[in-house]
């Protein structure tokens, strides 16, 4: 039977715990509010850039002479996933999750006999890689002095993939990242944004409204490819942003009742041994006095 | 005929405006254009500058450096790159604009040397963004 201060110690040491996690928690719901407004807040500029896209696109989309960014290299050799996570763990299966499904893509293509290469964001995503995939990463792009993500971030990004495109280090590129669903569920996702993938924006064709360019489609397009690429990643971040605080509020609220769980328990048991010493202690005295 | 349309500026952050407008001045990749109810749909691409909207609850102008706009009979869409309401700019974020146009120029300059288009795209990004300063009265000098 562990002695009695063992079990006291014990006990103290869980409630601190549970202080902590329940802490945790309750600044990842301050956090998650944040990160759901800023991925509210940007929504509308992602879905009018996708309306303007899908008219672009369904303009020049099938021209010869479109630009590379949206009709892809000709090739399919080369893939680049750019695995999207957090700084930090503590937040469940947030960061398993991303790394898992970009993982198994991997395994996919390499088993198909492509090349792969992988750019991560975030650190805990370069340290799940590292393990399996090291040899092919080619890039990591720390956030962990961002506070809070910004278009900026999001370009600088998507700057480090154009220039490798540019450089043609590569033929698709895909980006992983947790989509934000509920705080109880985020969903690991892949995305494609090099080649621009037309077909997954509503294509609201109303031709009766025919568009004037200025300066001609080509031009607006070779300058919106680039920004398209930035504003996917962006929202993916955002996204990044809110799911890993909801996997972190969920997390730590489990946590926050095991550790309850483990204080009622051990606090049972602490009465159980303090009662037996008791008893023992009675009956040694009454055992004394009868003996006389 | 709809004497107003509907106006809308956003950046990739955030939803600036969504107002009724009589007409909607954009500084536009070929030149300045305003957009009043029912003009032909176009797309146009932007160049720093000012967006300048009159409507029924008064003037207000937004500073942009760049980006779209989708413009239709019924609506005016401006996507900025940035956008800061004129009176919410201040010196230090002006100055911070500028100084990324003036190493965009050197670098263009670096690295096009004998290519002057990336280069003259740079410098006219530098002297748009120095406009915008004089005519907010921010100007660096």
């Amino acid at each position: 039977m562990p002695n009695l201060k063992d079990l006291k110690n014990r006990i103290a040491s869980v409630k601190s715990t549970r202080k902590i996690t329940k802490a945790m928690q309750m600044v990842a719901a301050a956090k998650l509010r944040r990160a759901q407004d800023a991925a509210e807040q940007a929504r509308p500029y992602t879905e009018r850039f996708n309306a303007v896209m899908g008219k672009l696109a369904a303009s020049v989309g099938d021209a010869a002479n479109a630009p590379r960014l949206l009709a892809g290299t000709g090739e399919d050799k080369v893939h680049l996933l750019v695995v999207m996570t957090a700084e930090r763990g503590l937040c469940g299966g947030f960061n398993a999750n991303i790394a898992k499904l970009a993982k198994l893509h991997a395994a996919d293509l390499l088993a198909k006999g492509k090349t792969v290469k992988i750019v991560t964001v975030g650190k805990k995503g370069r340290d799940a890689m590292r393990r399996d995939y090291g040899q092919y990463s080619v890039g990591h792009i720390d956030l962990s002095e961002v506070k809070r993500v910004g278009y900026a971030d999001a370009q600088a990004i998507a700057a480090d993939v154009l220039g490798r495109f540019d450089a043609g280090d590569f033929d698709v590129a895909k980006i992983f990242f947790s989509r934000f669903e509920n705080v109880v569920s985020q969903i690991p996702t892949m995305q494609q944004v090099i080649p621009f993938d037309v077909t997954e924006l509503e294509q609201e064709v109303d031709t009766d409204s025919y568009y004037d360019y200025e300066p001609d489609e080509q031009a607006i397009l070779a300058d919106l490819l680039p920004r398209g690429v930035a504003t996917a990643i962006f929202a993916a971040l955002l996204e990044n942003g809110a799911s890993e605080q909801g996997a972190r509020m969920s997390a730590m609220d489990n946590a926050t009742r095991n550790a309850g769980d483990m204080i009622d328990r051990l606090t049972i048991e602490y009465n159980r041994s303090r009662q037996a010493v008791i008893t023992n202690e009675l009956i040694e005295i009454i055992s004394g006095a009868e003996a006389l | 005929m709809a004497d107003t349309v509907q106006f809308d500026l956003v950046s990739p952050e955030r939803l600036l405006a969504s107002v009724a407008a009589h007409e909607v001045s954009i500084p536009g990749a070929e030149g300045d254009l305003t957009a009043m109810a029912d003009h032909a749909p176009l797309i146009t691409t932007l160049r720093p500058g000012i967006v300048r909207v009159s409507g029924p609850s008064g003037e207000k102008e937004y500073v942009v450096t760049g980006g779209f706009a989708e413009i239709n009979g019924t609506s005016v869409s401006v996507l900025a790159e940035q956008a800061v309401a004129r009176e919410d700019m201040t010196k230090e974020a002006y100055q911070t604009m500028v100084n990324a146009a003036t190493d965009k120029l050197a670098n263009a300059q670096d690295k096009y040397v004998n290519e002057p288009g990336p280069v003259d795209e740079a410098a006219k990004l530098l002297a748009d963004m120095v406009a915008i300063g004089d005519h907010i009265g921010l100007s660096s000098n």
